[in-house]
C-alpha cells in the first residue's frame, strides 16, 4: 500500500486532482448543511452579479435562484449519476468481457459483434434518444449513461482475461478441477481489477459530461438541479449574465479533470509494464 | 360664412400635418413563422397562415382594439331592435384581385356553402343563424333564431372571409388551383411564393379605398432558426418581428435597439388567457379551499415581470379584461403565502405530492413550471414536474390524466365563444384538450352562461356576465395565470403597422413607411 501511494505521489497532477476531488465530494456531503434551502428556491432579485451581495457570493440565476446552492446540490447530483452510471455499466461490461474472452469461439464472436452493435452507434446520440423515448429522469438518464459506456469495459476485460487464461496459475486451477466459472471469479478477475479502476475512474469522468450535455440540452431530471441544466438554462442569457453558465461550467471542467488525473496517477500507480518495480500492487 | 369655415379647415390641416400624412411606396420585409402550408384562410387558419393570408382575403367587418365593429367590406350595417336581424351594406366598387366585381352573391356563397364545408367555428355561428338573404347587390340580411349579441363579433378577417364565388363553385374546394393563386379582394395581392425562402406580396392597385394600401410590396422571410430571425432584425434584413417570432429571453435586448418600437396591442381579439389545470375530480383538487390556495401560493406578478419581460398582465378572472363583458368583481387573489398556509390547514391537506404537467413550448414555460412548483413548495404543496412533448401534453390533458397542467388558450372575442367552454358542464368530453379540462360542473354556473350567451341587448349580458365571474372567481375552477402579452417589435419608421385588434394579420392596409 505504501509502495502504491509512492508510485501515486510521484504524479503531482494525480495528487492536486485528488484534493480537489475530496473537496468536491466534500461540497456534495455538505450541501444540505451549508444550503438547507431548495436550490430552486427564489431568493434574491434575478440576475444579481456575483460578489456584490455576502449571501449569495455568486449571484443569482434568471429567476432569483442562489448560483452557489445550485452549484452544491448540483455535484451531487453530478457525482451520483456519475457514480452510479459507472457502476452500473461496470456490472455489464465486465461479465460480457470476462465470458468472452475466457470462452473464446463461438460465445465471443457473439458477445463481441453485439458489443460492437453498440460501438457503432456514436454513443451520445444513442444516450440522448435513449433518454426521450424512456421520458426524462434521473434513473432513465443513469441507464442511459450505462447502456452506451459498458462496451470498453467489455473490450478491455476481454483482452485482459484473453492474456491471463495462458497463465500457469489458471492451468493449475483447470487440473485441480476447478469449475470455468470458479476460475474467472477466483483466479481472473482479481487480476484484472487494476485496469478497471482506471477505465472506471475515467468513465465517472465522462458520464458527468454526458449527464451535463444531455440536461443542456433539456433532457435532463426537470425536478433536479444539475451542473448542464444550470448551464443549459444560463445559455441563452449569456450576454446578460456571464456568471450563470461559467461557474457550473468551472465546476465540470475542474471535477472532469481531477478524476482525469487521478486516473493517470492510478494508472501510474497500478499498470506493471510503466511502473518500475514490477507487478506487486 | 367662407370665413367660418376655413378656420377649422385649417386647423385640421395642421393637426394632421403634425400627425404626418401617409406616404406611399417603399418594401416592408417581415418574419413569418414558421413557413405556413398553405395561406388560403378560408381553409388553413394557422396564425401564420393568418399573418400573410389576412391581407389577401378579407370578411364584412374589422374590430378596433376594444372589439367593437368597424368597416371592411361592410360600410354599414344595423341590428334590429329585436337583436335577430343583421343588415349589411356592402361597398361599391369592390372587385377581385382578378378584376370581375365583388356582390352579395359571394358573401352568400362564401356563408352558405364554402366555409360552412371547411370551418367547424363557422358552422357554430350559423346555428344561431335561421337564414341568410341577399335582397339586392350590395345588401346582405341575417336573421336569427333567437337574439346572439356575440355575433357582431363573429365576422373577423379569419372568423368569416369573404372569397370568389366565380373561382370556386362548383369545384372540390381543398384541390381548387386558386388556393395556390390566391384572388381575394384585400389591400395586397399573392405575387410569389419561394418555399422555405419567402412570401411575396404586392399592392391591390385597384383597392376600393382611394390610396390605400400604402406600401409596394411585402415580404414574409421564412427563417427557421429563432437566433437567426433575431440577428436578421438587428442587421435591418426585416424590419418587423410579429408577436412569437423571436425568444422570449432576447426580447428585452431586441427592444432596446436604436430605432426600435414595440407594442403588445393587436392580440385584444385572440386574448390569450393563460392557467392551470386543476384537476377537480381527483383530491385535493376538488376542495374549493385547496383552489384557492393555489391561488393564493402563485406569485403571478414575479413570473409576469421576471419571465415574460413584464409583457402582459395578471388574471384576475376567466375572463380576459381585452374581452367584452370583463368585469372586475369577486374575490382576488394576491400573492399571500401565509394565507395559503391557513387555508391548507383548514380544509387539513395531508402533503400529498402532486404532478405538474408543463407546456412544452420551449424555455419560458419550463421556468414558469419551475417558478410554480417553488411557490407551491413554499405554502407546503410538494410538487414533481413531469416531462413532456406536445404529443404527450395533449394526450395526457384531454384524457383528464394530470393534476395540475398549464394551458393557454384564445378567447376569440366573446365569452360566449372563447370563455364558456372551459367552465359549462355540457363542455365535458374527454379527447378534446380545449373544453372544461377540469371537470367542473356547477348548475349555478351552466345556467347563467346559458342565459348570458342568448341574453339581449349587451347590457343585460354584462349583468349576467357580472354574476357568473364572481361565482367562478369564488369557486376558482382553474388557476388563473396571466393575460399573454406577445409583443411586435418593429423598425419605428413603420407607422400603423398594428389597426385592428388582430393586429399584423388584420391588416397592413393602413401602415406606411416614413420617408
Amino acid at each position: 500500500m505504501t509502495e502504491f501511494w509512492k508510485r501515486f505521489s510521484k504524479h503531482r497532477g494525480a495528487v492536486a486532482g485528488l484534493v480537489i476531488l475530496f473537496l468536491i465530494v466534500l461540497l456534495a456531503v455538505l450541501a444540505p448543511f451549508l444550503f438547507p434551502k431548495s436550490p430552486w428556491a427564489m431568493v434574491q432579485r434575478p440576475f444579481l452579479p456575483p460578489f456584490e451581495n455576502a449571501t449569495y457570493f455568486l449571484g443569482t440565476d434568471t429567476m432569483g435562484r442562489d448560483l452557489a446552492s445550485g452549484l452544491a446540490h448540483g455535484a451531487y447530483v453530478s457525482l451520483l449519476v456519475g457514480l452510479v452510471s459507472t457502476v452500473v455499466s461496470l456490472l455489464i461490461g465486465i461479465p460480457i468481457g470476462a465470458l468472452a474472452g475466457y470462452f473464446g469461439g463461438i460465445v465471443d464472436d457473439v458477445l463481441m459483434r453485439f458489443t460492437e452493435l453498440f460501438q457503432s452507434v456514436p454513443s451520445f446520440a444513442l444516450a440522448v434518444v435513449l433518454v426521450a423515448i424512456f421520458q426524462p429522469s434521473i434513473t432513465s438518464i443513469v441507464v442511459a449513461i450505462a447502456i452506451v459506456s459498458w462496451p470498453p469495459v467489455a473490450r478491455l476485460l476481454r483482452g485482459e482475461v484473453m492474456s491471463l487464461k495462458s497463465r500457469d496459475f489458471v492451468d493449475a486451477a483447470v487440473l485441480s478441477g476447478q469449475r470455468s466459472f470458479t476460475i474467472i471469479w477466483r483466479q481472473i478477475l482479481p487480476n484484472t481489477l487494476s485496469p478497471i479502476i482506471v477505465l472506471a475512474s475515467m468513465m465517472v469522468a465522462a458520464a458527468i459530461l454526458v449527464e451535463s450535455a444531455l440536461s443542456f440540452m433539456g433532457l435532463g431530471d426537470a425536478n433536479v438541479m444539475s451542473w448542464g441544466y444550470i448551464i443549459g438554462a444560463g445559455r441563452t442569457v449569456i450576454r446578460q449574465a456571464w456568471w450563470v453558465s461559467f461557474f457550473p461550467g468551472v465546476a465540470i471542467l475542474l471535477t472532469v479533470l481531477a478524476l482525469n488525473l487521478v486516473g493517470e496517477g492510478l494508472n501510474d500507480a497500478l499498470n506493471p509494464r510503466l511502473s518500475r518495480k514490477g507487478r506487486q500492487a | 360664412m367662407r370665413r367660418l369655415l376655413t378656420i377649422p379647415f385649417a386647423l385640421a390641416l395642421t393637426v394632421s400635418a403634425a400627425l404626418a400624412d401617409p406616404v406611399s411606396g417603399g418594401k416592408l420585409d417581415l418574419i413569418v413563422q414558421p413557413e405556413p402550408p398553405s395561406v388560403m384562410i378560408g381553409i388553413t387558419t394557422n396564425g401564420p397562415a393568418l399573418l400573410v393570408g389576412g391581407n389577401i382575403y378579407e370578411s364584412l367587418l374589422r374590430y378596433d382594439e376594444n372589439l367593437k365593429p368597424m368597416p371592411s367590406l361592410a360600410k354599414s350595417w344595423e341590428t334590429s331592435e329585436d337583436g335577430l336581424t343583421y343588415t349589411f351594406h356592402l361597398q361599391e366598387g369592390v372587385k377581385w384581385h382578378d378584376g370581375k366585381p365583388m356582390t352579395s352573391a359571394d358573401v352568400m356563397f362564401s356563408v352558405e356553402d364554402f366555409l360552412m364545408k371547411l370551418q367547424p367555428r363557422h358552422r357554430n355561428l350559423m346555428s344561431h343563424v335561421a337564414k341568410v338573404v341577399a335582397p339586392d347587390d350590395n345588401t346582405v340580411v341575417f336573421t336569427l333564431k333567437e337574439p346572439f349579441e356575440a355575433f357582431i363579433r363573429g365576422f373577423a378577417f379569419y372568423t368569416m372571409p369573404i372569397v370568389p364565388k366565380h373561382i370556386y363553385e362548383g369545384t372540390d374546394y381543398q384541390t381548387n388551383p386558386a388556393n395556390e393563386k390566391l384572388i381575394g379582394t384585400g389591400p395586397y395581392k399573392f405575387a410569389e411564393w419561394k418555399r422555405g425562402s419567402y412570401i411575396k406580396l404586392v399592392k391591390n392597385e385597384d383597392y376600393y379605398l382611394p390610396g390605400k394600401p400604402y406600401i409596394d410590396e411585402l415580404y414574409y422571410h421564412v427563417i427557421p432558426d429563432g437566433a437567426s430571425r433575431a440577428v436578421a432584425y438587428e442587421t435591418g434584413q426585416v424590419s418587423v418581428l410579429p408577436g412569437g417570432s423571436v425568444e422570449n429571453f432576447d426580447i428585452p435586448r431586441l427592444s432596446k435597439l436604436a430605432n426600435t418600437c414595440t407594442t403588445e396591442k393587436g392580440w385584444e381579439y385572440f386574448a390569450p388567457l393563460s392557467w392551470l389545470w386543476l384537476n377537480n375530480r381527483k383530491p385535493p383538487m376538488d376542495n374549493v379551499k385547496f383552489r384557492q390556495a393555489v391561488m393564493f401560493a402563485l406569485d403571478r406578478e414575479f413570473a409576469k415581470d421576471v419571465l415574460w419581460n413584464g409583457y402582459g398582465k395578471v388574471s384576475t378572472g376567466p375572463i380576459s379584461s381585452k374581452v367584452p363583458f370583463y368585469a372586475n368583481v369577486g374575490p382576488s387573489y394576491p400573492h399571500d403565502p401565509a394565507k395559503a398556509k391557513a387555508l391548507l390547514k383548514e380544509m387539513g391537506y395531508d402533503g400529498k405530492p402532486l404532478k405538474l404537467l408543463p407546456l412544452p413550448y420551449g424555455e419560458t414555460w419550463q421556468r414558469w413550471a419551475e417558478a410554480v412548483k417553488q411557490n407551491l413548495a413554499d405554502v407546503g404543496i410538494p410538487v414533481e414536474i413531469e416531462s413532456t412533448d406536445v404529443a404527450g401534453w395533449n394526450q395526457k390533458t384531454s384524457q383528464w390524466d394530470y393534476d395540475i397542467a398549464f394551458t393557454y388558450l384564445y378567447q376569440n372575442g366573446d365569452p360566449a365563444i372563447g370563455v364558456d367552454r372551459n367552465y359549462k358542464s355540457s363542455q365535458i368530453a374527454k379527447g378534446n384538450p380545449f373544453n372544461n379540462v377540469e371537470g367542473y360542473s356547477n348548475p349555478e354556473v351552466d345556467k347563467l352562461f346559458t342565459e348570458a350567451a342568448v341574453a339581449f341587448p349587451a347590457a343585460k349580458r354584462q349583468e349576467l356576465y357580472d354574476k357568473v365571474q364572481a361565482k367562478l372567481r369564488e369557486d376558482v375552477p382553474v388557476a388563473w395565470l396571466l393575460e399573454l402579452g406577445f409583443p411586435t417589435i418593429y423598425n419605428c419608421n413603420v407607422e400603423n403597422p398594428i389597426s385592428t385588434a388582430s393586429g399584423l394579420p388584420n391588416s397592413l392596409r393602413d401602415a406606411w413607411i416614413k420617408k
